[in-house]
């Protein structure tokens, strides 16, 4: 069974895209890498729900299969 | 002042078994006297099973190698008799703390469960652990049981055979020859046996080393034990400092692959590092100074034929989380009563063969969780770096990263799921309890549940009476009849009832639950028995 949200649920799409670049500004590579870490895991905890966890590496390791092997 | 694993303990003494005609049979051979092999000694002489124990050494294990041993195989030296000046010797210790960088990102408290004899952990040199086994087997021999150590005998050539093997021993009065019924092999990680018998341990190799300074110092550091991550006095590796008895302290740096181990083992070179960690002040001596390295692998099996494996000799894992001797030793607590039954004609092979599947499973769940801490504290990629300092940053400010901070998950006992020889459970019952766990301890009057268990089938009837002894089988079953209303602290009922009223247990000799029901029958019992044997 499916849990993992993939449909549209952040209202203000743009906004939050927006923030999430913002935090990243000035930063080194390594310290975004840093930050980046620290992000997961805290939505990762929030989230909490083990099958969604691996619903969503899943789901976030396909995406980036499809985009290295374009038909 | 000579120190204690500089001193013979078992020399070599000429046995007649070098003057006779004929090699002379030995019931049980062990090999190895270390902690394992010493504990599975005891425990066979405890229930009059002839025991020959032969070592090429004559001392304790030098130096203090494992030095944290964990609740579980403390109840199981209760059984072997010897607990107690364990726990008298060693430091207790429940408070930790995790240091990542320049800073503490926080403490805890292992919050040990109130209702049981035992401690969570207590911190003993393994010198000490040794010498209280040989003072037990001196005991034992008192007593007039057959138990036996040779030091000073080296085995060379090793000769299973399909009804005894043969042993070719070499001593300083040149070589002998005896023959087992059963040989137990207990000589560690390089095992001699295993290279002998040409058997196979495949596994994992860490490229790492880790340089272990034991040091005697009066400094007022805490009974706690502290571990760092990237320190500023051991940039981009680990540090560990722990208390052991005598002001003895473990301090272990972890220091990378390339290095030059003889050079780094040298006094000038091991002082300064040891300085920039407790400050330049501190005095201390060096007690003893090593350098490992560590693989995670085991045996495929760990019984072949009549001879069986117990320890680092079947399976090896890093020391962060206590999993070496802690595991060895329940190893050989699960193969002590199957040998005994299977040489009083009790039981068959198959019961021997039960041995391999509970402590290859227990091997396999104390690789993994050595892995899994091996690989946070010394990330193997970029991204598995980033993560690990991810989680000591948050865990400095957020609860919830610290249960992903690994610097060894502390051992806890291995619960046999899966195991043949598990009967039914019972819905409603705890499920710390279910068939395949050790007996969880409780308070019994002015006693503990776990002294009152072990060393043969029992049946427990909490609130709910059972004989107080049966033959089922052939087998004698005793009966220990409790009620719940005399703990007043509610451990046994929370810990054996649940939600039930009532609860039968079907003990096994190692204090391992084998099947639970909540009223008594006697049909029941007797299946489940059977299958506690291999007898089906």
């Amino acid at each position: 069974m499916t849990k993992l949200t993939t449909t549209t649920n952040i209202t203000g799409a743009d906004d939050f895209y927006a923030e999430l670049l913002a935090a990243h500004e000035g930063l080194t590579k390594a310290d975004s890498d840093a930050l980046n870490a620290r992000l997961i895991l805290i939505l990762a905890n929030h989230i909490g729900d083990r099958a969604v966890l691996t619903e969503a590496l899943a789901a976030a390791a396909g995406a980036g299969t499809d985009r290295k092997q374009p038909a | 002042m000579t120190k204690i694993f500089e001193t013979p303990l078992y020399p070599y003494a000429r046995s007649s078994d070098q003057d006779a005609a004929q090699p002379v049979r030995h019931t049980v051979v062990i090999i190895g006297a270390g902690p394992v092999g010493l504990a599975a000694a005891i425990d066979l002489a405890q229930q009059d099973v002839p025991v020959l124990v032969v070592d090429d050494n004559d001392k304790v294990s030098f130096g203090s190698r494992a030095i944290c041993f964990a609740k579980r195989p403390l109840e199981i030296l209760d059984r072997l008799g010897c607990g107690q000046p364990m726990v008298d010797k060693g430091v207790l210790w429940n408070l930790g703390k995790v240091f990542f960088d320049e800073r503490q990102v926080y403490g805890f408290n292992l919050l040990p469960e109130d209702g049981h004899k035992r401690p969570a952990f207590i911190n003993l040199q393994q010198y000490y652990f040794e010498l209280y086994l040989v003072e037990r087997v001196r005991a034992l021999q008192a007593e007039g049981k057959a138990i036996e150590i040779r030091g000073g005998n080296k085995v060379v050539s090793i000769d299973p055979r399909a009804d005894h093997v043969g042993l070719t021993i070499d001593t300083a009065d040149g070589p002998y020859r005896i023959e087992a019924d059963w040989l137990i092999a207990c000589d560690g990680a390089n095992s001699p046996v295993r290279r002998m018998m040409g058997l196979d341990f495949v596994g994992r190799i860490f490229e790492d080393n880790f340089l272990i300074a034991d040091v005697k110092m009066t400094a007022d550091f805490p009974t706690e034990r502290w571990f760092w991550f990237d320190p500023p006095f051991n940039r981009n590796q680990s540090a560990l400092l722990h208390k052991q008895p005598d002001d003895v302290w473990r301090i272990d740096l972890q220091l990378g692959w390339n290095i030059d181990k003889e050079a780094e083992k040298q006094p000038e070179r091991v002082i300064p590092r040891l300085k920039a960690m407790l400050g330049e002040d501190v005095e201390f001596e060096l007690e003893w100074v090593s350098i490992y390295t560590f693989q995670c692998r085991r045996m495929e099996k760990f019984r072949h034929g009549r001879v069986l494996f117990a320890g680092d000799s079947a399976h090896q894992v890093s020391p962060f989380g206590a999993r070496g001797a802690n595991s060895g030793l329940q190893d050989s607590d699960n193969l002590v009563w199957k040998l005994k039954l299977v040489i009083d004609g009790k039981a068959g092979d198959a019961l021997l063969d039960s041995y391999d599947d509970e402590r290859i499973y227990g091997a396999d769940e104390n690789i993994l969780n050595s892995s899994r801490s091996t690989d946070f504290i010394t990330p193997k990629s970029d991204i598995s770096r980033i993560f690990r300092n991810a989680v000591l940053d948050l865990s400095e400010k957020f609860e919830f990263a610290r249960p992903f901070v690994n610097s060894g998950r502390l051992s806890v006992p291995c619960t046999y799921d899966g195991s043949p020889l598990n009967g039914p459970d019972a819905s409603g019952l705890p499920a710390r309890t279910r068939p395949g766990s050790p007996a969880a301890d409780a308070p019994l009057g002015d006693g503990w549940l776990l002294d009152r268990l072990g060393n043969r089938f029992q049946l427990v009837g909490i609130n709910s009476p059972v004989p107080a002894q049966s033959d089922v089988d052939g087998i004698l079953v005793e009966g220990l009849s409790l009620e719940t209303a005399a703990d007043p602290s509610g451990a046994l009922s929370a810990r054996y009832l649940g939600s039930a009223d009532a609860a039968v247990y079907l003990m096994r000799p190692d204090q391992h639950v084998a099947a639970r029901w909540t009223s008594f029958d006697e049909a029941a019992v007797r299946k489940a028995l059977a299958t506690a044997l291999a007898r089906h």
